[in-house]
């Protein structure tokens, strides 16, 4: 019998174009995802080369980053943001590569859209130049983030220079109780393995708690991958994700369709295939999440204080963690639950697809009939991750419950969680985030992130300060 | 990209963890179409801070005005995907970075631009930093075929490195030249991924 393969296995061993001697794989790519802030110099590139692009059918482009979440029929004011994208779509134009325009409805955040219109699909090799591609591995595709070079590898020859990378398996017991989700989940599990814990691998999830979570809270899980260091995060596919694809404008047709799930149901890791390292993680661990410092590997339960450095051994993390502490303005031993915030982010491709506002929704409207609106003094933006997630929200009426509870409902993109576009934090301002990194100056210089779930964010909204979602939960 | 074969320059330590892209060039500087010129961003807002002691940033004193080399700890350039890291380190004169680990996309876009990691232990970090320390005295020679470091006090020590990167960085290799020579192999693969699984064409 053939040797037993992982689910990672598989897939690049049927993406392989060659394999040198040393290791170094030539390895097909069958989707690239382009958006504007790492695809011009790739472009310049090709230009400069007279290259062409190899398979435009294979290749998706859409602005996020920089564009504007207010009202966009004026065009986008910032100069040089403005510019990034007009080069993305005359870029696109030169070189036949499809683009979705900022006014179009089906513009979003690119992690967003590859799923939505069923582009990501199993057993598919997707890249992009962006970190957070690991999202797509959700499908049980193997997708990771690559520079800008890599970018111009890829449409010039629709493959990567690669060497393959170590397996590891995360497994993860139990049921997911109200208020515990799967942005909980991740953070739980990179404090475990910490920010480089998964560098050299793809890590891929499984257990009954990640078996048991939708395909948005599959993506959430490894979306966030990259913040354990693992370049790609892999879930294997099954019903939930061929019913999750059916239909969906890129996905395969009827006919095609059933060959195609043939195919899929072949993918999963074989009984006794060997992972390199292989972590444990039980659910009944687990609290609310929330991060105190400005690495995602700094968190704790909700419950928590801030931890004290002083406590610690190390000269070299005590020095780390004294910085982290005065530059997000935390005093040791302070209950989390006493932090007051400023304002409330609620997006990005880690949480702003539908089920991440209906989080929320749910939220405000259990506070609006305690009388609650969001804390006075405290500015929180919900920013949908696609215009197809705004559509759904508000023909949910979600955006009605959400404006009437205080909150600012936006046009979709990256807006706060990078803070490219008008969408900052002031320095010394602290958010209650759902996006994905709270390094210093992320949501703008000085600004200081907490990162939670959705469902947290919205509870830290209505108390004006960090808060345990399951006050709220009915 | 311009050869690496070898480096003999002023090494500046920088010995902090997980210095993650953000902190090596913020998002406000990735607005530029052009892949020069982003030096003017590098460490910005970590270098504000000046070297936590009252000084200026390591990179700002006279005796590291020339680094060309860096000395960092654990995590280096981890978080996101932006290659803008890697140029600004070049613009600003960087070409090669040593320290404990780093991230897998920061790699190999380093690699890409003719910049080159190496990584050692911690005591070997320790060390280095040290000699780092000693300002524009602390000259180190990086000999990339020979995979040596050679220390201010005539100490050696050697390094790993992948073989194809460095096959690649001795010869200032364009892969997608390369790549191209092996059309021929990439239209056989498509042929035969079109018909074991015709739905991805
Ligand atoms: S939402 Fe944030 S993490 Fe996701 S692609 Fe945009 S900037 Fe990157």
């Amino acid at each position: 019998m053939a040797q037993p393969r992982t689910l990672f296995e598989k897939i690049w061993d049927n993406h392989l174009v060659e394999r040198q001697d040393d290791g170094t794989c030539l390895l097909y790519i069958d989707r690239h995802l382009v958006h504007e802030v790492t695809s011009p110099q790739a472009f310049e590139g090709l230009r400069l080369t007279g290259r062409k692009v190899r398979r435009p059918d294979a290749t998706l482009a859409v602005p996020d980053h920089n564009v504007p979440t207010s009202d966009r029929s004026k065009g986008i004011e910032d100069e040089e943001s403005r510019i990034q994208v007009e080069t993305l779509s005359a870029n696109c134009a030169e070189f036949g590569v499809p683009l979705i325009e900022m006014n179009d409805a089906r513009q979003g955040i690119v992690h967003i859209i590859g799923p939505e219109q069923g582009l990501t699909q199993p057993g598919m090799t997707i890249v992009c130049g962006d970190s957070h591609t690991s999202t797509h591995g959700a499908f049980g595709a193997l997708a990771f983030g690559i520079g800008t070079s890599e970018v111009e590898h890829v449409l010039a020859t629709q493959t990567l220079i690669q060497r393959p990378a170590k397996n590891m398996r995360i497994a993860v017991d139990g049921d997911l109780p109200p208020g515990l989700t799967a942005k909980d989940l991740v953070l739980a599990i990179i404090g475990k393995i910490g920010t480089a814990g998964g560098t050299g691998h793809v890590i891929e999830y499984a257990g009954p708690a990640v078996r048991a979570l939708s395909m948005e809270g599959r993506m959430t899980v490894c979306n966030m991958s990259i913040e354990g260091g693992a370049r790609a995060g892999l879930i294997a596919p099954d019903q939930t994700t061929f019913d999750y694809l059916k239909g969906r404008p890129m996905a395969p047709k009827a006919g095609a369709y059933e060959q195609a799930v043939a195919f899929w149901q072949t993918l999963p890791s074989d009984e006794g295939a060997r992972y390199d390292r292989e972590v444990t993680l039980s659910v009944g661990e687990i609290e609310p999440q929330v991060t105190w410092g400005t690495s995602p590997e700094d968190v704790l339960p909700i419950s928590g204080v801030v931890p004290d450095p002083s406590a610690l051994e190390d000269e070299g993390e005590r020095q780390g963690m004294t910085r982290s502490l005065k530059y997000m303005g935390l005093t040791p031993g302070t209950r989390l639950q006493d932090v007051a915030v400023d304002k409330v982010f609620i997006g990005s491709c880690t949480n702003g697809r539908i089920e991440d506002l209906r989080a929320v929704a749910a939220i405000a409207e259990g506070a609006l009939k305690q009388g609650r609106k969001v804390a006075e003094g405290v500015y929180a933006m919900v920013v949908p991750g696609s215009g197809l997630v705004k559509e759904q929200a508000e023909s949910e009426g979600l955006d009605r419950i959400l404006v009437e509870a205080g909150f600012d409902w936006r046009e979709p993109g990256c807006s706060m969680c990078l803070a490219m576009n008008a969408d900052k934090l002031k320095p010394g301002e602290r958010c209650a985030s759902t996006s994905n990194r709270n390094f210093e100056g992320r949501q703008g210089p000085g600004g200081r992130t907490h990162l939670m779930s959705p469902g947290m964010a919205a509870a830290a909204a209505f108390k004006g300060k960090l808060a345990d979602v399951r006050e709220f939960l009915g | 990209m311009e050869k690496f074969t070898t480096l003999t320059a002023v090494a500046a330590p920088l010995p902090m963890d997980n210095v993650d892209t953000d902190k090596i060039i913020p998002a406000r500087y990735l607005k530029t179409i052009k892949r020069t010129g982003l030096g003017a961003g590098l460490f910005s807002d970590i270098r504000k801070d000046g070297d936590g002691k009252g000084g200026p940033f390591v990179l700002d004193q006279p005796a590291y005005e020339n680094a060309k080399i860096l000395v960092v700890g654990d995590n280096f350039g981890c978080g996101s995907s932006r290659e803008h890291a890697a140029w600004a380190l070049l613009d600003a004169g960087i070409r090669c970075v040593i320290g404990e680990s780093f991230s897998d996309i920061f790699s190999s876009n380093a690699g890409k631009n003719g910049i080159l990691l190496i990584q050692l232990p911690p005591e070997q970090i320790a060390k280095l930093l040290d000699d780092a320390s000693r300002g524009a005295n602390a000259t180190l020679t990086v000999d990339l075929e020979a995979q040596t470091i050679q220390g201010p006090d005539g100490g050696t020590i050697s390094f790993e490195v992948d073989p194809w990167k460095k096959h690649c960085l001795l010869n200032g290799l364009d892969d997608i030249g390369l790549t191209l020579q092996k059309k021929g192999e990439i239209d056989s693969f498509e042929a035969g991924q079109k018909a074991q699984q015709p739905w991805l064409y």
